[in-house]
């Protein structure tokens, strides 16, 4: 093992990382405010292949960015009109939303596979940092996109602790009846909190097919959008821990593909499976704390509200 | 003559199904003075409240306030007119702080957590609320979590306070500390509506109090300093109605059959509920509870049918000690218990009626793994016609049926096996006449064949004329036994708002 492959290794942890924490960032917003979206494969896909196709067309990455946040909100917005408006079941609405989105994706994609990729998320280029030994390869040489999901982070973590929309949006998660009974709209609330974890599950596809595995082929996703549901719990619902999480996963994710250059004789299955064996011990963890004590999780997610009436 | 803070004027609210709750309520809040709602539960308090809270909207009458014309679309306007209610169910979030939780309802754009610790502490410090701004509601105890709930109206500058029934939740000493903070905030010029049958505390916290019966006013806005106690007591239950079926008292009761010794129990929060009842009920007889709900029926009912840990005493059955044994033991041993949450307790809405006829003796009608569905079928029938159950289908959800309807099937199937005692919780509650009629005849044909009937009921008609002793129940005690041949509707009302030593 040299210092190249060890770098290597670390750039990849970075990027996994932020392929992972921008789709598990957007559901613990959804999680938060009290809807489970387990559709977050299905919006990865379907901002993967718009976000590619938008390049292909501009040659643009951010434009690809951009339509690919669209078309993961618009994909979520089905899961907030079954599940929030309506009131559906979010488990079966949310597996349904996976089930469409790798559908549709895989449907709008077929004439992309052939397809060159012409927009690439650039390194940055910040002069003398890149310089530095280790870091300026590690953290510098990056493209903007780890940059921003780690902003996109502080500022949700801002929001939720510090401000009166992250007060409303937390409370409507743990009792839609008591936000409501102080003036909430909880439905209007969900929905935003649904459709921003969309387009953040969007964004995670776009860096994917334009910047992680430049290009578009069906099943580029590759369960990872399940990884970051696992996240989210994994962290407790809290953005930085969800974003701690995340480079402990990347870091699995990296890893599997290095394993035998490194020389080490375990299976790649076993490591792809670590993820899921972590995200139940912290369950195992979380429940054995105070009986009393409220659990980390939103109380009231997976519930949907209708006021009652007699 | 001031404009009152509050004027409801001749409320009617009908629900579907025909219950009317308010017929006609008038109620008239002075600013600054603690008003008294008084009546029995089905009085039509609640629902008068919830028309001032913009829950409901009445189909006639009018809300005003400070004199001007309101008309609620929906709690949110009524909180914004000034009128917030604290409901007995706590809507507080536990996991969040005090100051979160106050300031859900109004806060700045940005929260600095220190500044407005220190604006909800001096809110609470102005009204004499002792609380603690930093702490999660989980970790309180119910009285802090209820002042948490008068700290949130405060906080929005309620002009008109409703509190249900606020001291149901509490120990002796928190409501003695709520009386204080009530009175601190009509000082400060607000109107606290105080909901309550508790007349200990109506006549300590309370300046005036308006008696509601059968959904209508009965006295309105009464100084309570020149009130005594029996005489609301006598509002609050009204004269004597028409005579319903007085049945022939039983003279020979038989053994005792149900034996409660030294019976106590505690809630999960660890208050006392039930506190050392003893009673008897002997073959033949009708032993009737009365008393204000909430007073430790319920969690004797489930007691009695193993549903509910108890703390100390015993429970038996025909000389058969049952204290420990399991719900199905008991069953075995001779009782039956027909629950007061029929649809929760007793049945499965969403099962069909046979297999709601059988939960009970389904073991009997086995054939090897299987339930043998012809023989089902037919005690299902036997039980429909014996009990006069007017079903669609028989294979249909059990839901479909009206509540007279679910009432006798659930009463037959418990009566199926025979039991030695009956318990029987509010069996006749939320029934049309003819139903009510039906069940009640069940019970004395019951009793005639020498079963033990106890029946806890809140309709004080139905027991006094179906009892052949008559038990008080008023915080979790039995503070008086009655002949109901010879007491007077006001002297059970006293009793049952402890008002009798």
């Amino acid at each position: 093992m040299n210092e190249t492959t060890l770098i290597g290794l670390f750039v990849a942890v970075i990027e996994f990382g932020t392929l992972l924490y921008l789709a598990a960032l957007g559901e613990t917003i959804a999680e938060k405010s009290g809807v489970l979206n387990l559709g977050v494969e299905g919006m990865m896909a379907m901002g993967g292949v718009t976000a590619f196709w938008a390049g292909v067309e501009t040659g643009n990455p951010w434009v690809g960015l951009l339509v690919a946040a669209v078309a993961g909100a618009l994909v979520a917005s089905v899961h907030g009109l079954v599940a929030v408006v309506l009131g559906g079941d979010q488990v079966v609405s949310g597996l349904a939303l996976t089930i469409l989105g790798l559908g549709l994706a895989a449907f709008l994609g077929e004439d992309l596979v052939q397809e060159r990729a012409r927009a690439k998320f650039g390194s940055l280029n910040l002069g003398p940092l890149n310089d530095i030994p280790w870091a300026g390869e590690i953290l510098f040489d990056q493209t903007a996109v780890p940059w921003l999901a780690l902003a996109l982070g502080v500022a949700t973590w801002f929001v939720f602790t510090r401000t009166r929309v992250g007060l409303i949006l937390r409370a409507v998660g743990e009792s839609a009846a008591a936000a409501d009974s102080s003036g909430t709209s909880v439905v209007k609330t969900r929905m935003i909190a649904v459709m921003i974890g969309g387009a953040l599950a969007g964004m995670s596809g776009a860096y994917l097919t334009l910047s992680l595995a430049p290009g578009w082929s069906e099943g580029t996703t590759a369960g990872r959008g399940w990884i970051a549901l696992a996240l989210v719990i994994f962290g407790a619902w809290k953005p930085g821990r969800v974003g701690l999480g995340a480079l402990l996963f990347g870091g699995l994710l990296a890893l599997e593909p290095r394993l035998q250059t490194f020389g080490v004789e375990i299976s790649p299955i076993l490591l792809s499976m670590l993820p899921y064996v972590l995200t139940v011990g912290v369950l195992v963890l979380l429940s054995v704390r105070s009986r009393n004590r409220p659990s980390v999780a939103p109380a009231a997610i997976g519930l949907a509200y209708r006021r009652e009436e007699r | 003559m001031t404009s009152a803070s509050v004027e409801l004027t001749n409320i009617w609210k009908r629900f579907p199904g025909g219950v009317t709750a308010n017929a006609g309520a008038n109620l008239r809040v002075e600013p600054g003075t603690v008003h008294a709602v008084l009546g029995e539960n089905g009085a039509g308090k609640t629902t008068l409240m919830n028309v001032l809270a913009g829950v409901y909207r009445p189909e006639e009458g009018t809300v005003s306030l400070d004199g001007v014309p309101q008309s609620f679309a929906s709690p949110a306007a009524a909180i914004a007119a000034g009128v917030v209610m604290v409901h007995q169910e706590f809507r507080l979030i536990p996991s969040f702080t005090v100051t979160e939780n106050v300031a859900l309802g109004e806060s700045p754009r940005l929260l600095v957590r220190n500044s407005l610790e220190q604006q909800v502490g001096d809110l609470a410090e102005r009204f004499g609320l002792h609380t603690e701004p930093g702490k999660q509601v989980w970790q309180l105890s119910m009285g802090e979590r209820q002042r948490v709930e008068i700290l949130k109206a405060l906080w929005r500058d309620a002009r008109v306070l409703i509190l249900d029934e606020p001291t149901a939740v509490l120990t002796p000493q928190e409501a003695t500390e709520l009386g204080r903070i009530v009175a601190a905030m009509a000082a400060d010029g607000r109107s606290i509506i105080f909901i309550s049958h508790k007349l200990d505390e109506v006549t300590e916290f309370c300046d005036e109090a308006t008696v509601l019966r059968g959904g209508a006013t009965v006295a309105a806005s009464l100084p309570v300093a020149e009130l005594d106690k029996s005489r609301l007591a006598e509002l609050m239950v009204g004269e004597a109605t028409e005579v319903s079926i007085r049945r022939t008292r039983t003279t020979d009761v038989g053994d005792p059959l149900l034996e409660i010794r030294d019976l106590s129990m505690r809630d999960v929060h660890g208050v006392v509920t039930v506190d050392d009842v003893s009673l008897s009920v002997a073959a033949g007889e009708i032993v009737g509870i009365a008393g204000v709900a909430g007073n430790g029926q319920r969690p004797l009912a489930d007691a009695i049918a193993g549903l509910a840990p108890i703390e100390s005493g015993s429970i038996a059955v025909r000389d058969l000690d049952i204290t420990p044994a399991s719900p199905q033991a008991r069953v075995d041993a001779g009782l039956a218990y027909v629950p007061e949450d029929r649809l929760g307790v007793g049945l499965a809405p969403r099962l069909n009626v046979i297999e709601n006829a059988i939960l009970r003796s389904y073991k009997s009608l086995t054939k090897g793994p299987f339930i043998d569905a012809d023989a089902a079928e037919q005690m299902c029938e036997v039980l429909v016609d014996d009990y006069n159950v007017k079903v669609g289908q028989l294979d249909a959800p059990m839901a479909g049926l009206s509540g007279g309807n679910l009432q006798r099937l659930l009463v037959g199937r418990e009566l199926a096996g025979r039991p030695s005692v009956v318990v029987a919780a509010q069996p006749t509650r939320g029934l049309d006449v003819q139903g009510v009629a039906a069940i009640q005849d069940i019970l004395v044909e019951q009793s005639r064949t020498g079963t033990g009937v106890l029946l806890i009921s809140e309709d004080l008609d139905e027991l006094l004329a179906l009892s052949d002793r008559l038990l008080v129940m008023h915080e979790g005690r039995v503070v008086a036994e009655f002949d109901p041949d010879a007491v007077t509707r006001a002297q059970v009302g006293e009793a049952m708002a402890g008002a009798v030593e």
